[in-house]
């Protein structure tokens, strides 16, 4: 027994003048702030994970994105029906986050692909034949390690539209609109986060898992 | 029209969203037939993708919201502040929990530290008719690029699909899918029907 879309789903309903969501910012500018919660609560995990794509550590991507909130809800007035909300709060966490990034930069160690130009072709450096994904319970918490790690070596500015475009699902133009760079860079950038992601993932979850599917299967990798 | 293995990786974002003219498409086809390097690229960049997908691999930490609405509450206080705004808050997003996308495609399912991890609602119309591959785990809309198996391939109706255990794909099946949280529901470029469609 499946519900209609429109009921689970209000999202899907058309926004137009009087979306719920439109309302509800209306209210908190308005001078409704008890409703603020409300309203940034379909946001909390974007607003998260963009912070932690940029900071990579949990403790400050929390940090970053509750203070975004608190600056978003302190500029709520300055925010504009024709923009979109959630492009509006990703800009604000990206600002946030970026900040406190350069505020500790001269610790870290740059990530190499931040020096590199993003002209010019990337070269696969791996052919590992990677046709399944895993999908044993017990590896889960391995294989989650396994891309965060990944996506942590990555530069930050490969990490920051990958992130927004293909964990968050945002389309090139917001991602691009988000993070105040054009749809090329978009493109570019997305293309090279993927094909490094594919490079340091392939060998090893490819390979050994690739070899024990085949295993289950009766076909003795051997 | 023939493609050079550069060609190709220089395309393969292109050519996974389907974005590339049928020309360029075709040979790229006709590169993957005879370049191995080339497909274990495309199956792996895909991969990629997919697994990335999955919302759950970013998951806010254990306690996040409260903290937060702790925080808010602290730094925001209300002038004719109560716990009402908070309760209609919750009221607003106790939704109906149709059934958990507790797939064996997802690398996620398990709830590995959150608060967050309820099961996610599957709306999918049970007669919708979907695409399922035989030695695959999800089941798409026809013509979705993350099929694997396109030899395999059957259409079933998703109803079936679900009792055999096939869970909705992350990206053809996004727009019927919702974690609990309302994560908004996006994905087309450029594409002012989205933003019409979808509320948040
Ligand atoms: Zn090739
Ligand atoms: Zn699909």
């Amino acid at each position: 027994m499946m519900l209609s879309e429109a009921m689970v789903n209000p999202s899907l309903q058309n926004p137009g003048e009087g979306s719920p969501e439109v309302q509800l910012i209306r209210r908190v500018q308005d001078g409704e702030r008890e409703l603020f919660y409300e309203l940034v609560r379909p946001y909390e995990r974007r607003v998260y994970s963009t912070a932690f794509a940029i900071l990579r550590n949990e403790a400050d991507a929390e940090d970053a994105a509750q203070e975004a909130l608190l600056k978003a809800f302190k500029h709520i007035r300055q925010f504009r029906a024709e923009a979109r909300f959630s492009t509006w709060l990703i800009q604000i966490v990206v600002n946030e986050a970026r900040m406190r990034l350069r505020r500790v930069r001269a610790d870290l160690i740059e990530p190499i692909d931040d020096r590199t130009s993003e002209e010019g072709n990337y070269t696969p450096r791996d052919f590992a034949d990677w046709r399944e994904i895993p999908s044993e319970t017990a590896e889960r918490n391995e294989i989650r390690e396994r891309l965060l790690a990944a996506l942590a070596s990555l530069g930050e500015k490969y990490r920051e539209v990958f992130v927004l475009r293909d964990v968050q699902h945002l389309s090139i133009d917001e991602t691009a609109k988000a993070l105040g760079i054009t749809t090329a860079s978009v493109k570019t950038r997305l293309l090279r986060a993927r094909l490094m992601l594919r490079d340091l993932l392939a060998p090893g979850l490819g390979g050994s898992w690739s070899s024990r599917l085949s295993f289950v299967k009766g076909n003795k990798p051997w | 029209m023939v493609v050079t293995c550069e060609e190709v990786w220089r395309e393969i974002s292109n050519y996974i969203e389907q974005e590339v003219d049928p020309d360029l498409r075709a040979a790229m086809e006709e590169h993957f037939r005879q370049c191995k390097h080339c497909t274990a690229v495309l199956d792996g960049t895909r991969n990629v993708i997919q697994l990335y997908g999955d919302e759950r691999l970013l998951e806010v930490p254990a306690g996040f919201s409260g903290r937060l609405r702790r925080r808010l509450e602290q730094e925001m206080p209300a002038p004719r502040g109560n716990a009402w705004g908070w309760m209609v808050a919750v009221a607003a997003a106790a939704l109906i929990v149709i059934g958990g996308v507790a797939g064996r495609s997802s690398a996620f399912n398990t709830p590995l530290r959150s608060e967050h991890a309820k099961p996610a609602l599957v709306a999918v119309p049970a007669d919708m008719m979907v695409v399922v591959a035989d030695d695959g785990k999800t089941f798409h809309a026809a013509g979705c690029p993350f099929i694997h198996d396109k030899a395999h391939q059957r259409t079933i109706a998703a109803g079936e699909a679900i009792r055999e255990g096939y869970t909705p794909c992350m990206r053809c099946m996004r727009k019927y899918l919702q974690l609990s949280t309302l994560a908004p529901a996006h994905g087309n470029d450029a594409d002012d029907s989205v933003n019409r469609r979808s509320g948040f």
